[in-house]
């Protein structure tokens, strides 16, 4: 068995100590330091880029929130300005159909008293057309003349009891 | 000095092929084992020389750090980078399961030796390479430098209280010193039991390899699919094997290092 030849074994160990301490230090010195750098290096920027997502995703929620916050506050304007508009526009109309009531009541009254005048004038007209009529029939059946108080008397209780 | 030794190997290696052509099989599965010089060099009386297996320690050593270092760092990775981030998660996880955050200062060190046993490892798949963790002494030289390492963090982190790692509490004092006894070999025994596995799994699995390929070229072009299929599926199955063992002799250092940091 070439493995227990003893006349080797110091050869084999020095060139052992010899080929891996140099392995060692190459690997201490440079390998290692450069891939676990490497490896950092892509871990460090996944975190970072993770990182950046999120305070992105955080900003557009910012965003969003101050988009709906200004949305809900121009609705609720829009709807107060309408609610205000509607009532002075209601206050209005309410005051204009106050007034114009009111005109037309005037007018009416004017109306009803123009009407009554009217009426009052006719109606004492009517009087002492009957009066002169009833004077005249009275003149022409009995050939006597009536005295105008008693006829308009009689005029007026005929005309109250019709 | 080295042109003799030289003589001697010359020689030694003749004498085996000569056992070679006279013995029964024709292909010997342990050649591919075998460690010849490639330059011969001594220093001080101490054998240095640069032999196959130092050649493809250098290999593993520069197919690692070439992988390790020639993928890009962007932030979408490439292939190359890909495998480079892969391993880096891959034993980065491993550790924190096992040791949790108390022994980052160790990932340099688990990571270098999971990346070289596993490069070792896969380039012995390499058809015509040799398996550096194929031998027994490369493994006990990386297992008992893993032993003594942690036992040296133990005693540094815990002081003498570390001995307490061999008294399991909660047990009577009559099997106590039973239990001692066995906790103090089971401990000892670390560096055997880890260095054997990974050298025995990886020589028997390229033995094996070599003994079918031996088959297949013994039952010649009519018999011979029948080893070759088994081949390609063994092949297969020693891939898995060269991650697995990997795997397994980084866990364990991890679990070693854990006991000499946070006890049990």
């Amino acid at each position: 068995m070439p493995q227990l030849d003893f006349s080797t074994f110091s050869s084999q160990l020095i060139w052992l100590a010899i080929t891996f301490s140099a392995l060692y230090i190459l690997i201490a010195r440079v390998a290692l330091p450069r891939i676990g750098g490497t490896i950092e290096q892509r871990s460090d920027k996944i975190a970072n880029d993770l990182d950046r997502a999120q305070s992105m995703k955080d900003d557009v929620d910012k965003a969003i929130a101050s988009y709906e916050a200004a949305l809900a506050d121009a609705k609720s304007k829009a709807h107060a300005i309408a609610q205000e508009t509607r009532e002075k526009l209601s206050a209005e109309i309410e005051s204009e159909r106050v007034r114009v009531d009111d005109e037309i009541a005037v007018k009416i009254a004017d109306a009803e008293k123009a009407i009554n005048a009217m009426k009052t004038k006719a109606m004492g007209e009517v009087n002492k057309i009957a009066s002169d009529l009833a004077g005249e029939i009275v003149s022409d059946l009995t050939g006597t003349k009536a005295t105008s108080a008693s006829i308009s008397k009689a005029v007026a209780s005929a005309a109250s009891k019709s | 000095m080295a042109s003799a030794t030289e003589t001697q190997t010359a020689v030694a290696q003749a004498a085996e092929h000569g056992a070679n052509a006279g013995g029964g099989l024709a292909i010997d599965p342990m050649h591919q084992f075998k460690v010849h010089s490639l330059l011969d060099l001594k220093i001080g009386g101490l054998d240095m020389s640069f032999t196959n297996a130092s050649l493809w320690m250098v290999i593993t050593v520069a197919v690692v750090s070439l992988v390790l270092l020639l993928g890009s760092n962007k932030m979408v990775p490439g292939r190359l980078q890909s495998v480079g981030e892969l391993a880096y998660e891959f034993v980065s996880g491993m550790m924190r399961d096992v040791l949790g955050d108390t022994g980052r200062a160790f990932f340099p060190l688990i990571f270098t030796l999971f990346m070289f046993v596993l490069g070792a490892n896969m380039l012995g798949m390499v058809p015509y390479s040799f398996t550096v963790t194929s031998h027994i002494i490369v493994t006990f030289g990386l297992a008992a430098a893993i032993f003594i390492g942690a036992t040296v963090v133990g005693f540094a982190k815990h002081g003498l209280h570390y001995l307490k790692l061999f008294v399991p509490s909660g047990v009577p004092s009559v099997l106590l010193p039973l239990l001692v006894v066995i906790e103090v070999i089971s401990y000892f025994t670390r560096p055997i039991s880890l260095s054997v596995r990974l050298f025995a799994n990886m020589m028997a699995g390229h033995t094996m390899l070599k003994v079918f390929a031996g088959f297949v070229v013994a039952m010649g072009f009519l018999g011979g699919w029948a080893p070759l299929a088994m081949m390609v599926a063994l092949t297969g199955l020693e891939i898995l094997v060269a991650f697995l063992q990997a795997y397994v002799f980084a866990v364990l250092t991890c679990i070693y290092l854990n006991d000499a940091i946070n006890m049990h």
